[in-house]
């Protein structure tokens, strides 16, 4: 059978992630130092695991209701008036494989063929393909470096039309870092108001910011939490990505959409990993702080690093990457990435993997060891001095 | 005292226990201080004894060096004056002597050297440890393998199966 003919056309116009491009040739090199990944080198603290196994062991096996467990609807619930100040009901918030699936999840509940959904790039690569095959119209907005990769009211207001239906707000930022603080969110939402534009917040890093101040949610301002859908999960603050689980609470009726979808093509989370959860969401708030506490030390090392070698970093106030500027080394991003590797062996992902207008920067993650990074940053020394750019 | 001393102290010496190749600037950039600063730190770390060295984590099992390693456990006759630290200053002074550590429970001092072959490590303690006055008894236990050590894994390292995304 030729499948070039019949495999749906929206899922083979659909383009792979860019990420992936220099992964697999360097997954195939020897000695080759990884600066890629987007998830914790940590492991899930113990206590977790614990829970997990204890669920299993109690024979807590079978599918839970399709929202997702009361105990940890709940438990969300008080985590996000403890820590993020927002008021939810457990009624208002679902349990998701992932913060992918209530991404997925969020945009086919409100999108119609036609509809234009706002997306502030660079940013993650999974917002574009969902809209696209829900018939959706990305409207890609080029965030600018001079004002720290956030969205302005101005560049807002300039995409908005009569068919937006969605704004996708995913801050703390991967890839760059930035972090919309509550001054720049009061501006979004002033532009908000009144309108019926709902925002995705994809608040997935929300416990790994390095400023003084702790995460904002945009659906704390007020007026905004009956057109905000806050997207959340355990995979970055508790190191468990591999256990597949992230939430979403908003408005009633559109988290009531969102789980009709979901009985249809997942049914549940999985069990293990809501019951492991419950303890990460009641008893770990020292973990994700020793392990947040980790990673702004890298995040600063690696800053000091790169500025050192010319590679321009602004200061990134979340998630853990860096994105530093390659733009002084004359070459575009996916050259400077293909060089690194192929020369040095050092594999980074190019900004435009992250949309056109990560053009002239590189993605580097501190998902890493002290030891690893080190490494990493003498081999990229080493690329910039034979390459005549680094005079030491 | 300045304030928050110990826990800038306590944080430099946990990431140096980690990673003693850190340089000053490094680590000013990691704590979000002036390099004077942490220098200042460190000399004042080694002033006062808090930093007894830089070493390195040698696998000699993996580099395939004839090395012995044993764990030797002794009961010794403490003093009425000066309790188990005259004999155990003894014994520390020997240059075999790797650690001394001195322990509750069922004998006394915990001593751990390294020789180059069991009958080394055998002559050692025949010769030179039992003999001495307050050395009550010793019982010697070779390691067979190390699995871990001083908080490294003694393996072939994992590789990163994580994905990149």
């Amino acid at each position: 059978m030729d499948y070039s003919r019949l495999l749906s056309r929206r899922a083979v116009e659909m383009r792979p992630s860019g990420i992936r491009k220099f992964f697999d040739i360097a997954a195939e090199m020897d000695d080759c130092i990884s600066l890629g990944v987007g998830e914790p080198d940590f492991k899930t603290p113990w206590a977790i695991r614990e829970a997990g196994i204890t669920s299993l062991e109690r024979g807590r096996t079978r599918y839970t209701s399709n929202i997702g467990l009361k105990e940890l609807r709940s438990e969300v619930c008080r985590y996000l008036q403890r820590r993020m100040d927002l008021s939810y009901q457990p009624d208002q918030v679902m349990i998701t494989v992932g913060g992918s699936e209530a991404i997925d999840l969020c945009i086919r509940a409100l999108v119609d063929p036609g509809d234009e959904v706002i997306l502030p790039e660079p940013c993650y690569v999974s917002y574009q393909p969902i809209t696209t095959l829900t018939g959706g119209v990305p409207v890609p907005v080029p965030l600018k470096a001079e004002n720290g990769f956030r969205l302005t009211a101005a560049e807002l207001k300039a995409a908005i039309t009569p068919k937006t239906k969605l704004l996708v707000l995913p801050f703390p930022c991967n890839p760059t870092g930035a972090v919309m603080r509550r001054e720049h969110l009061e501006e979004i939402a002033a532009v908000l108001r009144g309108t019926d534009i709902t925002v995705l917040s994809d608040e997935i890093y929300a416990e790994l910011t390095y400023g003084y101040d702790r995460h904002v949610s945009i659906a704390g301002l007020d007026g905004m939490a009956e057109r905000t859908v806050v997207i959340n999960g355990f995979s970055k603050a508790y190191a468990m990505t591999g256990w597949r689980l992230g939430f979403a609470c908003g408005p009633k009726a559109l988290i009531d959409t969102m789980v009709k979808i979901h009985q249809s093509c997942i049914m549940c989370a999985p069990t293990t990993s809501q019951y492991a959860a419950v303890t990460a969401l009641r008893d770990c708030d020292e973990q994700i702080e020793e392990m947040r506490t980790q990673y702004d030390m890298r995040r600063r090392y690696l800053v000091k690093c790169l500025n050192e070698m010319g590679l321009t970093c602004f200061e990134p106030e979340g998630a853990f990457y860096v994105f530093p500027c390659i733009r002084s080394t004359g070459m575009t991003s996916d050259e400077f990435a293909q060089n690194l590797l192929y020369e040095k062996r050092v594999a980074v992902v190019p900004g435009t993997a992250f949309g056109d207008c990560g053009e002239g920067f590189v993605r580097i993650s501190y998902a890493y060891s002290v030891e690893h990074l080190q490494e990493a940053m003498k081999r990229i020394r080493a690329f910039l001095k034979e390459q005549g750019l680094l005079h030491e | 005292m300045q304030e928050g001393w110990k826990e800038k102290m306590e944080l430099i010496l946990k990431i140096l226990e980690q990673n003693a190749r850190l340089s000053v600037e490094d680590l000013a950039a990691m704590l979000d201080k002036e390099p004077a600063e942490v220098a200042a730190l460190l000399d004042e770390a080694a002033r006062k004894g808090y930093i007894r060295g830089y070493r390195t984590l040698v696998d000699w099992e993996a580099f395939g060096a004839d090395r012995v390693r044993a764990i030797i456990e002794l009961q010794v006759k403490p003093k009425k004056s000066r309790g188990f630290d005259e004999i155990a200053d003894i014994i520390a002074d020997f240059d075999e002597v790797e650690s001394l550590n001195l322990i509750s429970g069922g004998y006394d001092l915990q001593l751990v050297m390294t020789g180059r072959s069991f009958q080394e490590i055998a002559l050692f303690v025949a010769k030179r440890l039992s003999p001495l006055d307050d050395v009550l008894s010793t019982a010697t236990h070779f390691v067979l393998h190390t699995y871990k050590k001083d908080g490294a894994r003694y393996v072939t390292e994992e590789p990163d199966e994580r994905e990149c995304n």
